[in-house]
């Protein structure tokens, strides 16, 4: 598309270049050049508007720079290009000796900066406009994780984590990239329309930057302080964005995604959440009671293994790898690793908190006991791990309840 | 005079020892001048690879080459690579040579510092890209090294990274130190003040700012050294310290140390352009004040860098104000030139394009660089491709481009030959349209929402990726015109021989000297011209 | 010539004196940081006690909502919460409010919370006479405590202040243990 639209100006540019006369000429060119200037706003070669007041404003002073610019532009390079031909030396064969003027010097100090001040007075009023989050109806705490989001509604007492969902085929190039590639999540968070949203924009290990464009929004999450910003959408409309500040390996794969639904279609959204939160809890207090009253089914290694390899490849592989070779030094390798082929209770209490100081998550809270019972039984049994367990002695199924009880101590 | 000269340099004659031993002994401000030089050549083509590696991997989305953390090392390294390896020695190196020529110095102030800051640097290099050898990652972090990801979670071959730092950081203070003392004293007898060339000042204020700001590196790496050894928390919350606090620091830096990339270039392109107009530099009192003020503002506008960080409303005002304000004295500069090409009798020799080039190319950077300054605008330009096109487009267009046209311009005095012409400037409009090709797409992809350091993307910033590397591969597949236009001037000895004098329109002291400039110069102090009897 | 010599050498020493008062600089911008963020009450600034002046007036003309996070750092898994999503104060008032913590890393630890107010124009005006964040607090393992929070909202904070955000970021402080008696200062055991 773009490559089409360069050439049919080369074209134009070019057809206009053979009339008659060199000023007419000089304007046609110019009113070909800025001709597309109102159609490229709303393609991909400008910043988006956006779907908020703000970011509708920074749009705007956005443009007002980039006009104030060009007209500089005009008259800057008009000036030199005026001079450089004029007075090149075929025309020009001896050189004028003034070197100095003040009032000169003055004007071209004293004109700069008022227009300075004619653009600082709009951003100062919309700096001002940014930074009042007061009065909003809803809050989101927004924290970022080496590679994913959580997002938390305060008041609703809703907690999740973001995912990216593009499968390691479409980046790799074994199969066909989606219509979002990069760009597409496992829960987007989800937000009511026309309604100010107050943002808390922290971070769990390193500095990352919630930016979605369309919003006008881009905070850094700083770990330990929180930062403070807010949007008000105007439209109905799935709004896509990524992490702006370097996070580490997988950096480029934590893209945000916003949904913003109308108020009565949030509301059904949260009472979902809250009745599926209810439900889990519900049950899991029921399976509670009878995981006391009688002792727990086992399950099948079968079963362990047809839950665990999915999950792993989708929880792990990302940095183990699918093939459990990870990416040594930083993600080490769980083929033969000491820890996925040596005693089970070592292995369960990784997996439940993490190894500090290095890029291993705790996943107790991510993940059920259901889940991580498959992908340890998984990751014990893959690889070759499974041979090497049986000859050490070492289990290599782990039982829900296993990880239950490992969660009480 | 000649007697210190002897004194001082140990061999007193006009012929150096010979072999490699001459290379690492010298004291001699012209090969210390050409060593400094070369190691930047070879950088540039280390860098400048990297940059191609980067460049390939962009080329569609989905993995093409590298994986991301291969990528994030590139990255990296091309940044830290191209400012502290190409730009500042280059520039330095370009010091060393011309500082005494055109002051009417015998050498410089401490000719033994200057061997030794010189040969701090190819150890420091080495330490640094030796890491890309290592098991384990090189430094992935950025050349911004923001702190947690370079403390806490960087890779182990970051001790590496902050000693070679410190190795860069001696060797520029050491330098600075030199080039201050000997414009301060040891200038020929009657060149006042304001009868300096403008290279001479802009050096003069850069290497007053090295000395102001890279010891602020210095403490900033030892504090992430500290923090990654020996139990301090400058920058982690869990002892009390804060990650933001490196930021600070970092562009308390970071800030003067892009003025020093270019204050000097400036120089370079005033004399280039009265040359080549045939014309005194118009305004020159102004350019002086100009450079001053453009140093002072470097700084109070630290926190522009950090606009989405979080800050009082109060504190982000005053630094967009001030931001706002370096467009005043870089503007002075640039209307300055245009005022003495206006009414010369121009030429368009290969230093000449480059700085035109500059002065165009270098003009749209400050555009950017005026919306970037608007912090409400920021908040969307902040850590995209926006920043990524800006800041290539001051240094490669602005930095780069300068001391292209100082090394034509200077050539001539150095080897004793002119370098081709044709080449020339098939080298410049080469490079020039590569140069737009890689990165004026990349403000659109930046407005449209492409972060910047991302390995993959998604699909719709493809084109313009595409475009920007194929300028890439041009741009750098360009450089070995120059590679070759050098060896052709210096190795092969090929090409006309230059007079003292093979620009017309030019003056000043260093060509007051026979071409090539002979081993020693200005044993006895010259007579000094005022720029009013030109 | 020599007196060149001279002169190079003192300027050299100057400039020399320049450099190492810079890299001391370097160190200076810590204190000096730690300084601002104090006055402005930003990033972790708020984690000394004030002391409410006696006369202070309560402002009943206003109402501030004040609103509580937590997060917990890093790969530690601590249960650590407000036990208040928000409360509203008057300007001038005193409010007690509780944090819940429990260690569930299987191990005893030494944990940090660092306190963080937003937005920044309103930071320096939440003041806390008590806090758990004022020292490192030490846990046992499963230990769970209330940890209650005394603050009050000055009442010099400018008008258009009607929200608050006050969270607490729960470090691991291992490594940065402090020699200190109080480990367990200002919390109710559970």
């Amino acid at each position: 598309m773009i490559y089409a639209l360069i050439l049919t100006q080369l074209a134009f540019i070019l057809r206009l270049t053979f009339m008659q006369s060199w000023w007419r000429n000089a304007i046609a060119v110019l009113v070909t050049l800025l001709l597309p200037l109102p159609a490229v706003a709303a393609s991909i070669w400008n910043m988006p508007k956006g779907v908020t007041p703000i970011s509708h404003q920074i749009y705007d002073i956005h443009m007002i720079t980039f006009y104030v610019c060009c007209a500089i532009g005009v008259v800057v390079f008009g000036a030199l290009f005026y001079s450089i031909i004029r007075y090149r030396r075929s025309k020009s064969p001896t050189a004028a000796n003034f070197h100095e003027h003040l009032w000169v010097e003055i004007a071209w100090t004293v004109i700069p900066v008022l227009i300075l001040i004619a653009l600082a007075i709009p951003a100062t009023l919309l700096l001002k406009q940014i930074h009042n989050t007061q009065a909003s109806s809803l809050q989101i705490k927004i924290t970022g994780y080496q590679w994913k989001w959580k997002y938390e509604y305060l008041d609703e007492g809703i907690s999740f984590f973001s995912n990216l969902t593009t499968p390691k085929d479409q980046i790799e190039g074994a199969a066909a990239k989606g219509e979002h590639y990069l760009l597409e999540v496992d829960n987007e968070m989800v937000v009511p329309t026309k309604q100010k949203i107050k943002l808390l924009v922290t971070s769990n290990d390193v500095i990352h930057d919630w930016w979605v464009p369309e919003l006008g929004v881009k905070q850094d999450g700083i770990p330990g302080y929180i930062n403070e910003n807010w949007v008000y959408i105007d439209e109905p409309g799935t709004y896509r964005g990524q992490c702006g500040e370097l996070c580490g390996v997988y950096h480029g794969f934590m893209p945000v995604v916003v949904k913003a639904v109308p108020q009565a279609e949030f509301n059904q959204w949260v009472a979902a959440h809250q009745t599926v939160k209810q439900q889990k809890a519900a049950a899991k207090a029921k399976a509670k009671q009878e995981a006391a009253d009688k002792p727990p089914e086992k399950m099948t290694k079968a079963a362990l293994l047809a839950i665990g390899k999915p999950k792993y490849q989708a929880t792990c592989g990302m940095c183990h790898q699918a093939n459990g070779q990870g990416l040594p030094p930083t993600f080490p390798a769980l083929k033969g690793s000491p820890v996925a082929t040596g005693p089970v209770g070592k292995n369960i209490d990784i997996l439940l908190h993490g190894v500090s100081g290095t890029a291993m998550q705790a996943f107790g809270e991510q993940l059920d006991d259901e889940t991580l019972a498959s992908i340890i039984t998984y990751v014990r049994d893959a690889w070759g791990n499974g041979e090497v367990n049986q000859k050490a002695g070492h289990a290599i199924e782990v039982q829900p309840s296993e990880i239950a009880n490992a969660r009480k101590e | 005079m000649s007697e210190v000269a002897v004194s001082t340099h140990g061999v007193g004659h006009n012929n150096p020892p010979k072999g490699l031993l001459r290379w690492i002994t010298t004291t001699n401000h012209k090969d210390i001048g050409t060593l400094y030089l070369v190691l930047s050549l070879i950088m540039f083509f280390v860098a400048g690879t990297m940059a191609l590696v980067i460049r390939t991997e962009l080329f569609e989305p989905g993995k093409v080459l590298v994986d991301p953390e291969f990528f994030n090392q590139m990255t990296t390294l091309h940044g830290l690579i191209m400012v502290f390896g190409v730009i500042m020695p280059a520039l330095a190196g370009l010091a060393n040579w011309m500082v005494p020529l055109m002051i009417g110095a015998p050498d410089m102030a401490f000719p033994r510092l200057n061997n030794w800051s010189f040969w701090i640097l190819p150890f420091a290099f080495t330490l640094l890209i030796s890491t890309l050898f290592m098991t384990g990652p090189a430094p992935d972090f950025g050349w911004t090294f923001y702190a947690p990801l370079s403390t806490t979670y960087g890779p182990k071959s970051t001790d590496y990274f902050i000693l070679s730092i410190h190795l860069m950081g001696i060797s520029s203070i050491l330098a600075s130190l030199n080039i201050v003392v000997t414009i301060f004293n040891m200038r020929a007898p009657g060149m006042k003040w304001f009868e300096m060339p403008i290279f001479i000042w802009g050096w003069l204020v850069t290497g007053f700012l090295l000395l102001a700001v890279m010891p602020v590196l210095a403490g900033c790496v030892t504090m992430m050294l500290m923090d990654r050894h020996f139990h301090t928390s400058f920058f982690n919350a869990a002892g009390g310290g804060d990650p933001v606090l490196f930021q600070h620091i970092f562009w308390f830096f970071g800030h003067p140390e892009v003025y020093i990339l270019i204050l000097p270039g400036f120089g370079i392109i005033s004399a280039v352009i009265q040359t080549f107009s045939r014309k005194r530099l118009f305004g020159y009192h102004a350019m002086v004040y100009a450079t001053v003020v453009i140093a002072i503002l470097a700084f109070a506008v630290w926190m522009h860098h950090m606009f989405v960080t979080g800050a009082p409303l109060g504190a982000q005002l005053f630094f967009m104000y001030t931001t706002m304000l370096v467009a005043v004295p870089t503007g002075i500069k640039v209307f300055n030139w245009i005022a003495t090409l206006y009414k010369g009798s121009i030429t368009f020799e290969t230093p000449m394009l480059f700085a035109l080039g500059f002065l165009i190319l270098f003009t749209i950077g400050g555009f950017s660089g005026l919306m970037l300054s608007i912090a409400p605008s920021d908040y969307q330009y902040r850590d995209s491709y926006f920043v990524v096109a800006h800041f290539h487009y001051v240094l490669v267009s602005g930095s780069l481009f300068t001391l292209f046209a100082g090394i034509y311009y200077w050539l001539p005095k150095w080897t004793g030959r002119m370098y081709n012409e044709t080449l020339g400037q098939l080298h410049f409009w080469l490079t020039a349209i590569s140069m737009n090709l890689t990165f004026f797409p990349m403000h659109f992809l930046g407005l449209a929402g492409m972060p910047r350091r991302i390995p993959d993307y998604a699909l719709q910033f493809t084109d313009f990726n595409q475009i920007a590397s194929i300028g890439a591969f041009i741009f750098g597949f360009s450089q070995l015109i120059f590679l070759y236009i050098l060896f052709r001037a210096c190795i092969l000895r090929r090409g006309e021989q230059a007079p003292a004098k093979p620009w017309d329109g030019a003056h000043g002291l260093e060509w007051s000297v026979p071409s090539p400039a002979p081993y020693h110069t200005f044993d006895t102090p010259p007579k000094v011209v005022p720029a009013e009897a030109h | 010539m020599s007196e060149t010599k001279a002169s190079n050498k003192r300027l050299v020493i100057k400039l020399t004196v320049g450099v190492v008062l810079m890299f001391g600089f370097a160190y200076m911008l810590v204190p000096l940081y730690t300084l601002v963020c104090k006055q402005t009450g930003i990033n972790g600034g708020g984690n000394t006690a004030a002391v409410a002046p006696k006369d202070m007036a309560i402002d009943y003309s206003r109402t501030i909502k004040v609103d509580f996070a937590s997060t917990v750092h890093g790969n530690m898994t601590f249960d650590f919460r407000p036990l208040n999503k928000h409360v509203e104060v008057h300007p001038g008032e005193t409010k007690l409010i509780y944090y819940y913590a429990q260690n569930t890393t299987g191990h005893p630890l030494t944990v940090q919370a660092i306190p963080s107010i937003t937005p920044d124009d309103a930071a320096r005006f939440l003041k806390k006479t008590e806090c758990f964040c004022f020292t490192q607090q030490y846990f046992f393992k499963g230990e769970k405590a209330d940890m209650p929070v005394y603050f009050y909202v000055d009442p010099k904070v400018p008008k258009d202040i009607e929200e608050i955000t006050l969270s607490y970021t729960l470090f691991d402080a291992t490594g940065f243990e402090k020699s200190e008696e109080h480990f367990t200062k200002g919390r109710i055991e559970l």
